[in-house]
């Protein structure tokens, strides 16, 4: 059909109106989500359109997401590396790529938070499927997160010659952990951010419905990425943490990084591209929150789907 | 097939104060066993509704304001669902309730053209396909390049106007907004309007203007305090509504229009 999808009721509203489904229905949820990737024009300008408004008349424009990256990255890496008695070359590429894939991480979740207040006017006006704020939402973090990518290629330029050989990330210590360098795995991190980008879309969707309806939310989520932040390896490692006898406190901390589910999404992308060996664990766990989540994101999208334009 | 079916639709805002939108609130609220009683206060913005609307349907919509007529509007469009009742829609629904809605300020005239098609449901090559000829109707000619921010509320309308009149909507939902253009130009999308609403399958139009209704209507519906008062024919809906027969104080021009496109049409 050349029509698009707009407005176009799912084929259960066709039924005749005596056993007419609930709005609550399983039909009614999933036709949501595929007529608003039908729109994939509509959000997909919307999201560019953020972007775009964001730096608005300024010479080079959305350069400024690129060299806000690359600045952080050097300042904390240069700072923490001193710190904590790190080499640079290694350090530096492990903490722009964690903070590229934290920003991303963290965006989708607070700015998910947000993703139907913000566009309480839009969704008052028009007949559109819910999804595609979620779409527009998770589109302009990927976008965000190209920009980015940019600052990951130039700090390994810089320091190839020291990742591309077995490091370790600590001075001076003999048993510290050997990470095998550079090698093809690094294209490993292609399928780990498209897992995150599959997580981005059903937090953005789960938050911004229960946000939509308790207005605490946003703050309240707001104020946990804070501490998440200082709890997940981005500006520190775990390599600090090895190496403790067990019942040790290092030990201990090192076991509760672990539940931290920010600390596996990481993992799994940023391990190859600064050549460490990833445990499969981490793949597991993000498997399995991926599943849970969209399994309650779904149920929130069949629930209350027709309730958030009451909501907003 | 375009059809509207909408059977004892009941639309009901919960009103969420400060207090009540609050998480705590609703989980001390439990704690405390009392607070639960009391449930969110509720507005019930449209009670039991029947309506039915086939092909080729020109509904008018009259009321005073707080009447219900934009909330029915948004019914019919998909935007709220019946909270209980229920409505099934089958036709592609173009919604104008605003003018403004998806327009930025910030971008050109074209690039607007475009994205204003896209949220009424058009796609970018159909939209691409049209631009000249709304470029024309608008007479914004070299102002089209600059962007909308530069653009008097005029021409923002003519703008906005040149888009919607240029769909192919299955299903045209109209609200009240399009009366705020100057009447020369009006004249001119007078015409425009009308072979829109020749083309879409079905028009639900409200409006407190007689002539625009008495042009683009033939049937009409009374809406009072959230429920339908009166559906039927425009003269007598509306000739109750204002308690006179407003066919007979019609401009003798008007009148006269009326029965050419009649008799065209």
């Amino acid at each position: 059909m050349a029509v698009p999808a707009l407005a176009r009721q799912d084929a259960d509203d066709s039924a005749p109106a005596e056993n007419a489904p609930s709005p609550r229905s399983w039909g009614r949820a999933f036709g949501d989500i595929r007529a608003a990737i039908a729109q994939r024009e509509l959000w997909g300008h919307l999201g560019w359109q953020d972007i775009k408004q964001r730096y608005r008349r300024s010479v080079i424009g959305p350069l400024w997401i690129t060299i806000s990256m690359a600045v952080t990255a050097a300042a904390l890496g240069g700072l923490y590396s001193q710190l904590f008695g790190q080499p640079i070359g290694t350090f530096m590429p492990y903490v722009t790529v964690g903070f590229m894939i934290w920003y991303f991480i963290s965006a989708c979740v607070l700015e998910g938070t947000e993703t139907f207040i913000s566009n309480e006017g839009l969704i008052r006006f028009l007949p559109a499927p819910l999804m595609i704020y979620v779409f527009r939402t998770v589109w302009r973090q990927i976008l965000f997160f190209a920009h980015n990518v940019v600052v990951y290629v130039i700090v390994l330029a810089l320091f190839f010659r020291q990742l591309d050989q077995p490091y370790t990330m600590v001075n001076n210590n003999p048993d510290a952990i050997v990470h095998p360098g550079l090698s093809w795995w690094a294209l490993l991190a292609i399928p780990a951010f498209v897992l995150i980008v599959v997580n981005g879309l059903w937090v953005t969707l789960l938050f911004g419905i229960i946000s939509a309806r308790f207005r605490d939310i946003p703050p309240v989520v707001g104020s946990f990425m804070q501490l998440f932040f200082t709890m997940t390896p981005i500006i520190w490692t775990t390599d600090l943490l090895s190496g403790g006898d067990p019942g040790s406190p290092k030990a201990i901390i090192a076991f509760l990084a672990k539940l931290n589910p920010f600390y596996h999404f990481i993992e799994i992308f940023r391990a190859p591209l600064v050549g460490q060996v990833q445990s499969w664990t981490h793949w597991v766990v993000c498997g399995g929150i991926t599943l849970v989540g969209w399994a309650l994101a779904l149920i929130a999208l069949r629930n209350y789907r027709s309730r958030v334009a009451y909501w907003v | 097939m375009v059809s509207i079916e909408v059977r004892g639709a009941c639309v009901e805002f919960p009103i969420f104060d400060a207090k009540n939108r609050s998480l705590k609130k609703s989980v001390l609220g439990r704690a405390g066993g009392r607070i639960s009683e009391q449930k969110v206060p509720v507005v019930e913005a449209l009670r039991d509704v029947d309506l039915s609307l086939g092909e080729g349907a020109r509904v008018g919509l009259v009321g005073h304001n707080g009447a219900g007529k934009s909330t029915l509007l948004r019914l019919l469009a998909g935007i709220y669902e019946p909270t209980r009742g229920r409505a099934s829609i089958r036709g592609r629904v173009a919604p104008v309730f605003d003018l403004a809605v998806g327009m930025d300020p910030e971008i050109s005239g074209y690039e607007n053209i475009i994205i204003r098609g896209l949220f009424l449901g058009m796609n970018r090559r159909e939209m691409e396909r049209r631009v000249d000829e709304i470029a024309e109707f608008t007479e914004l000619g070299d102002y089209l390049n600059m962007p909308l921010r530069t653009y008097s509320t005029g021409m923002r309308v003519r703008l906005a106007l040149g888009v919607v009149t240029s769909i192919d909507p299955e299903i045209l939902i109209l609200d009240e907004g399009i009366g705020a253009v100057d009447s020369a130009f009006l004249e001119k999308a007078r015409d425009r309007l009308r072979d829109l609403v020749g083309r879409s399958g079905m028009l639900v139009f409200a409006s407190h203007s007689d002539e625009f209704l008495v042009e683009l209507c033939d049937t009409a519906i009374w809406m009072d305090g959230g429920v339908i008062r009166e559906q039927g024919s425009l003269r007598d809906v509306l000739s109750h509504y204002k308690g006179r027969d407003v066919f007979e104080n019609l401009s003798p021009e008007t009148l006269e229009r009326l029965d050419r496109a009649g008799t065209s049409g």
